[in-house]
């Protein structure tokens, strides 16, 4: 087990315990977090709901890089950002333990382009 | 001053806790916005009026129906309908079974998300020439509609145009082009599937009347047709040097589409399985439909060649030519949007964006009446977009609650003023678990044609199964 902490759209943290293998999504999921409308879709690279945002030095540490799909979905989320991924994408490591992201303060607002 | 802080979070929960509130219509909207509200008070009930007798709106009748993960938002819409504080009551239409009046008397607070179910017209002639069909028509009769699935096209023409370029052109245009294997193992409605599998369409054209910049389709939905068995495509860039000028001024979503555009025009798809093809043709506007004068039927349409200027590269300004060409075609699909219509006259709207007038989810001018998605934004936007406005609504009505805009008056008699009122005008509504009955019922016959369900499209037959499977 390792920890992980959402930091939500209104600034608060939430610290959880997660096991290595599991997704972000499945870290926010089993532990009941409380981010509205997060993962809508289920982790099937549907929605963008699950737009988590990582520390530079974080993001740059992450094992694999997104691919065209979970890139083209998120460029639906609202408050993207260079270092914007999908929860329901990355699986935990070990290496990961201690992390911090955060919610955008908005799901998503594709109503602007 | 604690007691006060008391005394005034005890007035909030009574407050809180009588307040009648309607929700009408069953989509993401409506969902979304009973989400936020159950969850952030947690007494209210809520009742779910849905002219339907089936639940979930779009997510039902407009995704399409080989993009079943999009759909998965129905298990949170179940959870939310079986929470035991969420009432659907299907089968009632607002403004015929009841009206907005009937409503606001019963409730403290109304809210608004019956979506944006009307066509626009493009306003030229030929548009009722036969196979001139509205994507919003053709997308319910795929998709089981009820009222749309009596619906007959004739699928014998080669090529089709679709107008619009956004994401419901591109749905439209993989439906009619995807291999019938492929659809089969959707929940496509039978009708659509047997009319599709005798299709004879090749070509399919994606028109529009800007550029390849101004294109509201996104960019998974391209890529999709990019991959597409069976088809190859041709992507008519005018002026490349021109796009590749722009595009460091772009955002990356519109930089990451417009490459994909880019890149894939100059590539050749080895051609060997493919017999069909889709093109995405720019700068032309429609000018009119012209048809056999015997048959009544499409042969073509008159587009007007543009050009854009201005500096504006997101609203570039649409200057005609004046060059004229025919695209020869037997069958036309219009998509060029959705809009709403005031479910009563005294609502105030505005017709010419067809959505209703109000600020932050508070409609104008109606004290206690919200509303929130498609009929309060206009049709654009994912499910995710409509999440946001269905929870930023409830945020809403929440604060006018509290701070006493709502609510104070006498007391609302709240459904069973309803439920009176319809059974006086024979209306049967339909409740969640007589939906889950018929839901069971779709899911048995899916198996039957290996499916995730086979849609019953006949509002009668959905009453019968949804009731008997009660009693
Ligand atoms: C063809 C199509 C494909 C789409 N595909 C996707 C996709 O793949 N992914 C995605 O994220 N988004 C997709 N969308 C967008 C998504 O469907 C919308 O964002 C969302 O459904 C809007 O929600 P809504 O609740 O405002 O409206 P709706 O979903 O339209 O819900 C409105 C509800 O109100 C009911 N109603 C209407 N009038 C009345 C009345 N008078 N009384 C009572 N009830 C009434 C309707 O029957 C309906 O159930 C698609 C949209 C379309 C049109
Ligand atoms: S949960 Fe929908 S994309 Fe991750």
């Amino acid at each position: 087990m390792i920890s992980v902490t959402f930091v939500n759209r209104d600034g608060d943290s939430m610290k959880v315990k997660a096991k290595v293998g599991d997704t972000f999504l499945d870290a926010a999921i089993n532990n009941d977090v409380d981010l509205e409308g997060f993962g809508a879709c289920e982790g099937t690279l549907s929605c963008s709901t699950c737009h988590i945002i990582f520390k530079k030095e974080d993001f740059d540490k992450l094992p694999d890089k997104p691919s065209d799909e979970e890139m083209d979905m998120l460029d639906l989320a609202y408050g993207l950002c260079d270092t914007s991924r999908l929860g329901c994408q990355i699986t935990l490591t070990e290496s990961m333990d201690g992390i911090v992201v955060t919610v955008p303060a908005q799901v998503a607002d594709a109503r602007n382009r | 001053m604690l007691i006060f802080v008391f005394f005034l979070h005890i007035t909030i929960r009574i407050l809180l806790t009588v307040a009648q509130l309607c929700i009408v219509g069953s989509g993401p909207a409506g969902f979304y916005t009973a989400q936020h509200l159950l969850k952030n008070c947690p007494t209210l009930e809520i009742d779910m009026i849905e002219k339907l007798p089936v639940p979930f709106g779009l997510v039902r009748y407009g995704v399409a129906p080989d993009h079943p993960d999009v759909k998965n938002v129905i298990n949170t819409f179940t959870a939310i309908a079986k929470s035991g504080r969420l009432q659907f009551v299907g089968n009632v239409t607002v403004g015929k079974d009841v009206t907005l009046n009937d409503l606001r008397n019963a409730y403290d607070v109304v809210v608004l998300a019956y979506g944006a179910a009307q066509d626009r017209w493009l306003g030229i002639s030929g548009e009722n020439l036969c196979n001139v069909v509205s994507a919003r028509k053709f997308v319910g009769w795929y998709n089981g509609l009820p009222e749309e699935s009596h619906l007959k096209f004739d699928l014998d023409a080669e090529t089709v145009v679709i107008i619009g370029q956004g994401n419901v052109a591109l749905d439209i245009a993989r439906i009619l082009l995807t291999p019938i294997d492929m659809l089969k193992k959707t929940d496509i409605a039978q009708h659509a599937l047997e009319a599709l599998s005798q299709s004879k369409i090749k070509n399919v054209k994606i028109v529009g009347r800007r550029g390849p910049l101004q294109v509201a389709f996104t960019i998974k939905e391209l890529r999709e047709m990019i991959k597409l068995p069976g088809n190859s495509y041709r992507i008519h860039l005018e002026n490349p040097e021109y796009i590749d000028a722009c595009l460091p001024k772009t955002s990356r979503p519109r930089k990451r589409l417009t490459e994909l555009m880019l890149q894939s025009s100059s590539m050749k798809r080895s051609e060997e399985d493919s017999s069909k093809q889709w093109e995405l043709i720019f700068h032309r506007t429609p000018i009119k439909i012209v048809g056999d004068s015997n048959a009544n039927k499409v042969n073509g349409l008159v587009v007007g060649i543009n050009h854009l200027t201005g500096d504006d590269w997101e609203n570039p300004q649409v200057e005609d030519t004046g060059l004229r060409e025919t695209i020869p075609c037997g069958m036309i699909l219009k998509s060029i949007g959705y809009k709403s219509l005031p479910l009563s006259d005294e609502l105030p709207f505005d017709h010419a964006k067809g959505i209703i007038r109000q600020t932050e989810g508070r409609v104008e001018g109606m004290q206690g009446v919200f509303c929130s998605g498609w009929v309060a934004s206009g049709p654009v936007g994912v499910i995710a977009s409509t999440m946001q406005s269905g929870h930023d609504v409830g945020k809403r009505i929440i604060e006018d609650l509290k701070n006493g805009i709502v609510g104070t008056g006498t007391r609302k008699p709240g459904r069973d003023a309803i439920l009176s009122q319809l059974e006086a005008r024979n209306v049967e509504p339909v409740t969640f678990v007589e939906w889950e009955a018929l839901d069971n019922e779709e899911r048995e016959r899916g198996k039957y044609q290996k499916k995730p369900r086979e849609k019953i499209v006949d509002v009668r037959e959905m009453i019968d199964i949804a009731k008997k499977g009660q009693s």
